[in-house]
């Protein structure tokens, strides 16, 4: 087992040794590019490797005398629905086999020049349709914790890739969970910033109301410096907001004594399992010791968001996904005529779960169908979005679980997507009401099975979930252990 | 059993803002084959529209001029079907909350038909789709995604109109108010103005509208007409014999000079309209409306009537003069100008602007005796150029395959053209010589009169020196005149004339030749018996 | 309760998905699962509730009317799986223009 200390350094860390000298570019990246090509075949959490690109640009950053960019050197990964100009960025969809885009996302743009440098693409659920990265046509991304076990999903390489110190941090997309439950199956750090708070610009789009860009990170002070290289009004994306970008770092250390926070009496009904039950109530006591107030808060159309959601995320999926016809890009199947080759090429490209998706998307859209679903879920969305707005009326953020139940094993819910569909609960709403989430680490189940907790915060408050994950952090040990499964 | 038409249109304008309608790309026409698309245009991947703040304030301008509601909150939605010029597979238009609504258009009458008043149902914005090529004998096609993103503005009407010929006429003066507003080329051959028709029979006394066919590929406002002409009978036909229309999308085939139902499935459509994620909701303000609205120049209908009532002109030369706003821009400059030499050459103060000029025309009152005087001096300039604008102006135009822009004939200088005329310094016949030579070289009349040597003989000497001649020259004529016969005047002034090279005034070389031959009498003592 | 066949059928031909018979049939049960699932949002009363299109509220983001750099031709067609010169090359489209 490669023994590279320099990979197991959280970002702040490593960029410290970067900023410094003491450490280059190229040696960072190389000791990135190592440990991916020695746990990779293992855990299939990178997709493509791009170690020329890399290595060229940490030679040319090492020849600036100017060290001082925010990502200096930093080795990073990006999940393969983050366009890279150049880089082969596929969704792991078949269809998309070979697309190179023309064009970086204004996310990577911002990465990129503040010295970040991107060593891959990681693995992921086909289109982010999926909570274990079990859609991917390269094959399921495995939990380093447990390699029979799914890492989460859908940004499961981003997640899994940093949990095994592939890469300093890495970046997903979050549209039900995407980002906060590998987080939290992974033992490491999520956020699924306030929609509009990140540009879209450049990220293949699920359901466009949906979707944000965050990171994923070893500890939430890695969190808090990467967002303020990324956050901001972008002018090539309509629904980004114009709301300036706060110095997130300064909330790292601000004393949480006297929040309050709230727990949704919905989120904790049966059906919990016990070992996640027990790892929040314990998360629940940190809090209190650090002098927060828990209390009892309502999120009383719970029980509506899943539904919402599947009918909002798939009509909208199935939209951004008419794209794709082999006409311009991608999987081109033969044909003689023009319907007889886009048929095939979909029928061909994509998976099944794709599939499932653009087939209801495109149902609950159709002509007489609209209103009782898609208009309906609309509807419903306003008052799921004003339950949070009116539990914030009493805490500055909500804590729950992230997921309800530790990982659980490859193929065990592949055969029934609505049971994976329900696995989505807590993380779910927070898209639809467009509030920012944090996952962090909180515990394990036995057999080393993470276990993370969600901070959710009103629209913009990611300071405060930054202020309250970092005192978490400080108080506990959790999101420093190391998966040991890969050690033979 | 008789049947009336019932017939309603959908045009599509193609505006030309600098840039396409979602991103930065040009939208000028002509590119080379897609060097003028960008990810956003081509729909790759994580693209994302913004809207061309100009597109919108174009599209308002135009509502505003067709009478129209403008929208408080407009938004976007997402069209979907399937076809290869259309990169997402789905079309950014607008469904429930369009740009603008209740509008009307009316078309004047002409010598043979009435007055119609047309409802604009509709006036929404969308974007355009790239272009298809189907190579002869090739069992592929080619696609052009330059014009995908184009901004468009479809306009649709309610269903008003009951005549092909009536249709005819919408879409002139639809093309021309949109002309007017300078905010696109409205050229059928270019694409950048489309039409498709909707048409219905409706039984003599029935409440309730027949079922509809939609025609296509309708390239020219000639087609159109032709189109529901034949479509009419068709329906007609079908109904006679006891069937039933087919609602159905059908295309205008020019050769076969019919209309034939689309084979393709293409347009058994569900749209599946839902709004648009990608872009927020737009709000105009009052103000920002209003602003739009003090933009909005005179309409060709309200500048036709002003044209009539402040110039004199007939209601025919009005409605030629104003068929296109550059051609109004230049005849009134035009007016301005030769009012402005005039007025300067007799010591007086210049004519009023074209800004008082138009307050006036739409005050309606008259207003103070000077006013009045200035537009009887006016009328009686602005006839005169309206006379040769209309005819040789627009025939050098016709001839040169330019519009009027491009002729490369400064107002001034046909202002000065006709003060020559006036002056009697060059005869008509001269002056219609001398405006090809203008338009040629460019240079202003005087100095082309110099250059030329063109200058209408006026000069006594050199006038007597040619009647001299003249009558040398026609011994038999003269004594025919001596004798008394009329006819033989005009035959020497005719001499005179020719001798001169047709630069003689006429006026004067009459006078001269009388002059010269009664002195000749004189000598001779008297006339002959 | 599953959906009927030709319901996937037809909802696959508008979304342009070339299906077997093995996935319509999958998909007809799973589908039905799902949509009765989802159905139950009926029981919410939504008269008086407006919808929510849009997470976090905004109007009125514009661009100017300025150009900015397209692509090169070259960028533009490098993704095609078919081409002849500058064009995208498809299987013939059957036009009835």
């Amino acid at each position: 087992m490669p023994d590279t200390p320099l990979t197991s350094l959280t970002a702040h860390a490593l960029l410290d040794l970067l900023h410094g000298g003491d450490v280059t570019p190229t040696e960072a990246v190389t000791a990135s590019l190592r440990r991916i090509r020695a746990l990779n075949p293992m855990l299939n959490a990178v997709i493509a490797i791009e170690e020329e690109r890399a290595l060229a640009r940490a030679k040319a950053l090492a020849a600036t005398p100017d060290r001082s960019s925010p990502l200096f050197g930093l080795p990073i990964l990006m999940k393969a629905n983050i366009c890279v100009a150049g880089v082969p960025t596929t969704c792991a969809s078949r269809i998309l086999q070979g697309f190179r885009p023309p064009y970086s996302a204004t996310v990577v743009e911002r990465l990129e020049q503040a010295g970040a440098i991107i060593v891959g693409m990681a693995n992921m659920d086909e289109f982010a349709f999926g909570s274990s990265c079990e859609t991917s046509c390269e094959g399921p991304t495995r939990n380093p914790w447990d390699l029979e076990r799914i890492p989460g999903g859908s940004s499961g390489g981003s997640a899994a890739a940093v949990a095994a110190d592939m890469a300093a941090l890495a970046f997903g997309s979050d549209t039900g969970g995407s980002i906060r439950q590998p987080a939290a199956m992974c033992s490491v750090v999520g956020l699924k910033p306030t929609y509009g708070r990140l540009s879209r610009y450049g990220l293949i789009a699920f359901a466009s109301s949906l979707d944000q860009i965050g990171p994923i990170t070893k500890d939430v002070e890695d969190t808090a410096l990467v967002m303020e290289v990324v956050a901001g009004l972008d002018p090539r994306d309509s629904t980004s907001a114009s709301v300036p970008t706060p110095a997130y770092r300064a909330a790292l250390h601000r004393p949480v004594k006297g929040l309050k926070v709230g727990v949704p009496k919905e989120y904790f009904v049966g059906g919990l399992d016990p070992s996640v039950d027990q790892a929040m109530r314990q998360a629940l006591t940190v809090f209190r010791q650090l002098g927060v107030t828990v209390q009892e808060v309502s999120l009383p159309h719970t029980e509506y968001a899943i539904p919402t959601y599947y009918i909002i995320a798939t009509a909208e999926a199935s939209s951004n996904l008419a794209r794709f016809d082999g006409v311009r890009y991608g999987w081109r199947a033969s044909g003689t005529t023009v319907p007889e080759m886009v048929e095939g090429t979909r029928g061909e490209g994509f998976g099944a779960e794709a599939k499932r998706r653009i087939i209801l998307g495109t149902y609950v859209l159709s002509h007489g169908y609209y209103d009782a679903y898609y208009a309906k879920a609309l509807k419903v969305r306003t008052l799921i979005q004003r339950d949070f707005h009116t539990a914030f009326e009493s805490c500055q953020a909500i804590v729950t679980p992230t997921a309800p139940t530790p990982p659980f094993r490859l193929g065990e819910k592949l055969d029934d997507p609505l049971a994976m569909y329900l696995s989505d609960i807590f993380t779910i709403s927070v898209n639809l009401a467009g509030v920012p989430a944090l996952a962090l680490p909180c515990g394990f189940a036995p057999g080393q099975l993470p276990i993370g907790m969600q901070l959710i915060a009103p629209p913009f408050g990611e300071e405060i979930l930054f202020q309250l994950g970092a005192a978490f952090q400080q108080e506990t040990e959790w999101h420093r252990r190391k998966p040991t499964a890969m050690d033979r | 059993m008789t049947y009336e038409p019932v017939i309603g249109l959908e045009v599509h304008v193609q505006l030309n803002t600098a840039t396409k309608i979602f991103c930065g790309c040009p939208s000028r026409f002509g590119a080379p084959p897609n060097g003028q698309v960008c990810p956003v245009c081509l729909g790759l991947p994580g693209v994302l529209p913004v809207l061309n703040r100009q597109a919108l304030a174009s599209g308002v301008k135009v509502a505003l001029a067709l009478g129209c509601r403008i929208q408080p909150t407009l938004k976007f939605d997402r069209k979907h079907y399937f076809y290869p010029d259309l990169p997402k597979n789905f079309q950014i238009s607008q469904y429930d909350l369009p740009l603008a609504f209740d509008g009307v258009l009316e078309v004047p009458e002409t010598a043979d038909a009435p007055r119609v008043t047309v409802r604009i149902r509709r006036v929404h914005l969308e974007e355009d789709a790239g272009k298809l090529i189907h190579e002869r004998g090739e069992r592929t096609s080619l696609v052009d995604y330059n014009r995908t993103g184009v901004p468009l503005l479809e306009i649709v009407s309610e269903p008003d109109l009951r005549t092909p010929e009536e249709a005819y006429r919408y879409l002139q003066v639809l093309k021309q108010t949109v002309e007017y507003l300078e905010v696109s080329d409205c050229d059928m051959e270019k694409g950048s103005l489309r039409c498709d028709a909707n048409i219905s029979l409706k039984a003599a006394g029935a409440r309730t509208l027949g079922v509809k066919a939609e025609i296509k590929n309708l390239n020219s406002f000639k087609y159109v007409r032709a189109a529901l002409t034949h479509e009419i009978a068709r329906q007609q036909e079908v109904l006679r014999a006891g069937g039933r229309v087919t609602q159905e999308t059908r295309l205008w085939d020019d050769a076969r000079e019919a209309t034939a139902p689309m084979r393709s499935k293409e347009y058994a459509h569900d749209y599946r309209y839902f709004p648009e994620p990608d872009l927020v909701p737009f709000s105009l303000a009052q103000d920002d409306v209003e602003a739009i609205r003090r933009t909005l120049p005179e309409l060709p209908l309200q500048r036709a009537c002003r044209f009539s009532t402040q110039y004199g002109l007939s209601a025919y030369d009005a409605g030629v003069l104003t068929s296109e706003k550059a051609l109004a821009d230049y005849f009134e400059a035009c007016v301005r100008a030769f009012g402005e030499h005039q007025g300067v050459r007799e010591g007086d103060r210049p004519s009023p602007s074209a800004e008082e000029d138009r307050r006036e025309g739409t005050l309606g009152a008259v207003p103070g005796a000077s006013a009045s005087e200035r537009r009887v001096r006016i009328g009686g300039a602005a006839k005169a150029v309206a006379n040769w604008v209309q005819g040789d102006v627009l025939a050098q135009c016709r001839a040169r395959t330019v519009a009027i822009p491009a002729l490369g004939l400064p107002p001034a200088h046909l202002a000065q053209l006709l003060g020559l005329i006036e002056r009697g310094t060059v005869t008509m016949r001269m002056a219609k010589d001398l405006l090809v030579q203008m338009i040629d070289t460019g240079e202003a009349p005087p100095s082309l009169l110099q250059r030329l040597g063109l200058a209408q003989v006026t000069d006594p000497q050199v006038l007597k020196a040619a009647a001299v001649a003249v009558i040398q020259a026609h011994a038999k004529a003269v004594s025919d005149y001596q004798r008394g016969k009329g006819q033989a005047l005009k035959f020497l002034v005719g001499q005179l004339m020719a001798r001169t090279k047709g630069q003689a005034n006429p006026e004067l070389a009459h006078e001269v030749l009388q002059a010269v031959l009664q002195e000749q009498l004189a000598r001779q003592g008297g006339p002959n018996r | 309760m599953a959906l009927a066949a030709d319901q996937v059928r037809y909802v696959a031909a508008l979304a342009r998905l070339a299906l077997t018979d093995e996935e319509v049939a999958r998909f007809a049960a799973q589908l039905g699962d799902i949509l009765a699932y989802v159905g139950q949002l009926q029981r919410l009363d939504t008269e008086q509730v407006p919808p929510t299109s849009h997470a976090i509220p905004m109007t009125n983001v514009f661009r100017d009317d300025e150009i900015t750099a397209s692509l090169p031709v070259e960028a533009a067609l490098a993704n095609a799986p078919q081409r002849k010169g500058s064009f995208f090359k498809v299987p013939r489209v059957l036009e009835d223009a």
